[in-house]
């Protein structure tokens, strides 16, 4: 009865599946998918790699600097980094002093009380806070940069398809659409090109992105170590930063990784032997004591029977 | 116990005897996984997979309890919450990443187990009853699994949970009062996120009650073995323990092995991006996919795209059910007596082509809904189903089965000229 | 029946053979457990942004003699006061020995800065928050703070001088990072 049953029921999935699929491919037919203009000119994201890439990646504090540098002069305007605390940045290899002094001279301020009238005020950050807001709502946000919103950095690396080598690609990717060619040599189509407000970028899914480019030339952050600040090196510094914003308990996790992993191993190695020692007996030479004793397994065997149940 | 030759409990220790006297738990745990549970002594590494999946359990709850008490289920902060416990509490990046691929590893594990209990037979009688216990488990998992996704309320916890709340409101007439019910609102917002966060803390206590059910089943007939021929003496078992408790912390450490390297090496390959950025109703991500432990059944929901008498949505949604309520008639759907795969080669074979469909809709149901992938959708859930509603049913009735070993002892002698012997141990010598 | 064989001499060994390895198997599984129960329990103690509010740092510059504020602090009430040279030498006239808890104004204060009198707000009877601090609030009977639950009375150095409370208002650590900053905690 059950069969019967299942035997319809099946048919009738197996039938209306193969409806969907006999118009399906009817409509594969007549109208072959095209591959669409952000799948031809779209470039997948490259980099040179991180300190922090791979299962020993560590950061590279003197980089994370210079990120932070650039992040500070180049970003933080306009992006927010709110999951991130200033006392944080001590991981950075700042001072107790250094942070403070970051924290009380952030230009945004944190949002307050008026103590004497109740008004709403803002005060200066101290390293217990967050970076605030720069922009007190989303509403603003998009009043000033036209309508786009400027997604907050802290998790960005993680919040996106091809994580750090992507912002790094995209960050320094903007080209001319005009004179763009793809590795076909195809020109972008008219109506690809960006319009207003919008900026062509090969590495953006939709190729055209509503952030301005915002690193335009060589030395546009002078950094406090003295490295030279070409777009490709301020472009991989920040990638970085925000690869440890996203994560800052990389090195821990790898470190910890590494001696659970080691300790795991050789607990299973131990309990291998142990395994194989309680199974040397057992497969092929039979202990014949307790159930398997031939005089208990007679007892077994009479109350078996006794009981009805079967041997 | 079912087992006339299984050990008795004699407690020794005058402390155990009293406990014992007056709450016989310890005789129960002695009976059940002690060395008073006989177990057949052929149980390859596929009978390990029910107690990883135990192991996950235990996971998750411990996890997810000692983080329920840094997470904030108020839309508004919940985002901020799982970043503060993954930045600020001592350790909770680790129970984050943690209960997150514990997850991921309780589907593998219980997938794997899964499959093991259909290749070997191990729904058939009188093992009906574990089967079903374990199906609600499965249901019980995936309900537990979406809601705990939905928690971080991120946007993939958002639109997903969209999505399957949506798919409610395909059934007809009662679907959208039941959408509406679900979500007690109209679309996933603080009702639903509170909800969801008080069911996903409940969820996982009514498993393990059902998992002792399952357990508890099982050991009225025994547990199965490969060959699918039943326990005819005590030459055929071996005590649970130490054999199997040795043999399930060997096979835990390399299961947890796995868990840590993904853990700490690549916790978010498993995850999805788009699940950093914080919700937002007003913008829909690309491409909504739901986790991959749902994927095959995301490819037959969508595989159904042309209306015939219902619409397509509709027939997505009762072919998805279907898929898995239909498992539970396995035990009447495949009447064959023999119950190992080892011993039916026609089914051994259409096992495989299971496996590799279900592997296949997994693909198709991580991919964006376009061509290829529909077709590819649709082929593999005509197999699905034809598999087990007219395959199997037609198959157990007419194959030819190759004979069976008279018992389990006399499969397990045939077997052992392989074995090693274990380190500082001469070979015994065969007779 | 399948056939066995058996070997005493070798049962016998291996029971003696089985303990080591499975010994230091569980005993490794067993650390790996105890190991496990730490981050367990150490996710309960105070996350890092709760530590960081340890420490905070209070403007002293607008408080006037006579004057106290209330801030807080690990999420309790501190008074900070500027003692009048009256209030200090009310403090000092008292007879230490007769005091519930024996202190002086002067073990209460910093040195350089012993008008500044920072206790916590908080009775140490029940917990209650006692009043004095502000503008014309009940100072008690000894000019200090006064507590309204159940009618302990503090005085200028904020010592117990009547009712239940068993000690004076608790010092918490502080210095002077400048003459007009004060970092508590």
């Amino acid at each position: 009865m059950v069969r019967i049953l299942g035997f319809l029921v099946g048919l009738g999935f197996v039938g209306v599946a193969a409806w969907s699929l006999l118009w399906g491919v009817v409509a594969y037919i007549q109208e072959p998918p095209v591959e669409t203009v952000e799948h031809r000119f779209h470039l997948h994201p490259h980099s040179e790699g991180f300190a922090s890439d791979g299962p020993f990646g560590r950061f590279d504090r003197q980089q994370l600097q210079r990120g932070f540098q650039v992040y500070r002069e180049v970003c933080a305007a306009c992006h927010g980094l709110n999951q991130v605390a200033f006392r944080n940045l001590s991981e950075l290899g700042y001072t107790e002093a250094e942070v403070r002094a970051i924290a009380d001279q952030w230009p945004i301020q944190v949002p307050s009380i008026n103590p004497d009238t109740g008004e709403a005020a803002t005060r200066k950050a101290i390293p217990a806070d967050r970076f605030p807001h720069p922009y007190p709502n989303e509403t603003a946000a998009r009043a000033a940069n036209n309508n786009a919103l400027p997604p907050d950095l802290s998790l960005i690396v993680k919040a996106r398809e091809g994580g750090a080598p992507y912002i790094e690609s995209l960050l320094v990717g903007y080209t001319d659409a005009a004179t763009y060619r793809n590795e076909h040599g195809e020109a972008l189509p008219a109506e690809n090109r960006p319009g207003t407000g919008l900026y062509f970028n090969p590495y953006f899914a939709n190729l055209n992105i509503a952030m301005p480019p915002p690193i335009t030339a060589d030395g546009q952050v002078t950094y406090a170590d003295g490295t030279t600040a070409t777009r490709q090196q301020m472009a991989h510094d920040v990638a970085a930063f925000l690869v440890w914003s996203a994560e800052p308990n990389l090195e821990r996790r790898h470190q910890m990784g590494l001696a659970v992993v080691i300790f795991l191993l050789a607990a299973t190695i131990l309990a291998y032997l142990s395994y194989r020692n309680i199974w040397a007996n057992a497969k092929r030479a039979v202990r014949l004591t307790g159930p398997l004793d031939p005089e208990n397994m007679a007892k077994r065997e009479a109350a078996s029977r006794e009981a009805g149940v079967n041997p | 116990m079912s087992f006339p030759w299984a050990e008795q409990y004699t407690p020794k220790h005058p402390l155990m005897q009293w406990i014992d006297q007056r709450l016989p738990l310890p005789r129960l745990v002695y009976n059940s996984v002690g060395s008073g549970y006989p177990v057949p002594r052929n149980l390859n590494y596929f009978w390990n997979f029910g107690v990883l999946a135990g192991l996950a359990l235990v996971i998750q709850i411990v996890t997810g309890i000692v983080m329920a008490m840094h997470y904030n289920s108020n839309a508004a902060t919940a985002f901020d919450s799982v970043e503060h416990v993954m930045r600020n509490v001592n350790s909770g990046w680790f129970l984050r990443y943690l209960h997150a691929n514990g997850a991921s590893f309780f589907f593998v594990v219980t997938y794997i187990h899964i499959f093991r209990g259909i290749y070997y037979g191990s729904y058939k009688a009188p093992r009906e009853m574990v089967w079903m216990l374990g199906l609600v488990i499965y249901l019980l998992m995936m309900a537990t699994a979406f809601m705990g996704y939905v928690l971080p309320w991120g946007q993939m916890s958002f639109w997903g949970a969209k999505v399957i709340t949506g798919l409610f409101g395909a059934l007809p007439l009662v679907g959208e009062p039941i959408q509406t019910w679900l979500l007690g609102g109209f679309a996933p917002d603080q009702a639903a996120l509170t909800r969801f966060f008080s069911l996903h803390y409940l969820l996982p206590f009514v498993i393990a009650g059902v998992v002792i059910l399952h357990i508890w089943a099982l050991h009225i007939p025994g547990s199965g073995n490969p060959t699918g021929v039943d326990v005819k003496g005590p030459q055929d078992t071996l005590p649970f323990h130490p054999y199997y408790t040795a043999k399930d912390g060997f096979g835990a450490g390399v299961a947890l092995i796995f868990l840590a390297i993904l853990v700490f090496f690549m916790p978010n390959a498993l995850g999805h991006a788009d699940n950093y950025i914080p919700a937002n109703p007003l913008s829909t991500p690309a491409h909504i996919v739901p986790e991959w432990y749902f994927w095959p059944l995301y490819a037959i929901l969508r595989a159904f795209t042309v209306d015939f008498i219902l619409p397509a949505k509709l027939w997505g949604v009762l072919a998805m059910f279907g898929a898995i309520l239909l498992l539970f008639f396995l035990p009447w759907l495949d009447k064959s007596p023999v119950r190992s795969g080892s011993y039916r080669p026609k089914f051994k074979i259409f096992f495989w082509i299971l496996i590799a469909d279900v592997l296949i809709l997994g693909y198709c149901g991580g991919s964006p809904a376009e061509e290829p992938y529909v077709i590819i959708s649709q082929l593999a859930t005509m197999y699905y189903f034809a598999f087990f509603l007219i395959i199997l049913p037609i198959l157990s009735m007419v194959e030819k089965t190759k004979p069976l070993p008279n018992s389990i002892s006399e499969s397990v002698l045939h077997g052992e000229k392989a074995e090693a012997a274990p380190i500082g141990v001469t070979p015994a010598a065969a007779q | 029946m399948a056939a066995v064989e058996t070997s005493e001499a070798q049962v016998e060994d291996g029971v003696r053979r089985r303990d080591f390895i499975n010994i230091a198997a569980v005993s490794f599984a067993g650390v790996g457990g105890a190991a496990l129960l730490f981050p367990l329990v150490n996710q309960m103690n105070p996350s890092a942004d709760v530590l960081a509010l340890a420490q905070i740092d209070v403007d002293i510059s607008a408080i006037e003699e006579g004057q106290a504020i209330k801030t807080i602090w690990r999420k309790q009430p501190v008074f900070i006061r500027n003692l009048t040279a009256a209030e200090i030498q009310e403090a000092n006239a008292v007879d230490v020995g007769s005091l519930r808890d024996p202190q002086t104004l002067a073990e209460r204060t910093q040195e350089g800065h012993t008008n500044w009198l920072i206790t916590l707000g908080v009775c140490t009877h029940l917990g209650c928050v006692p009043l004095g601090a502000a503008e014309g609030e009940n100072k008690g009977e000894f000019g200090g703070y006064f507590c309204p639950c159940h009618g302990s009375h503090y005085d200028t150095a904020a010592r117990i001088r009547k009712g239940p409370a068993p000690l004076n208002l608790e010092v918490p650590e502080y210095a002077f990072t400048t003459d007009t900053v004060v970092r508590i905690g």
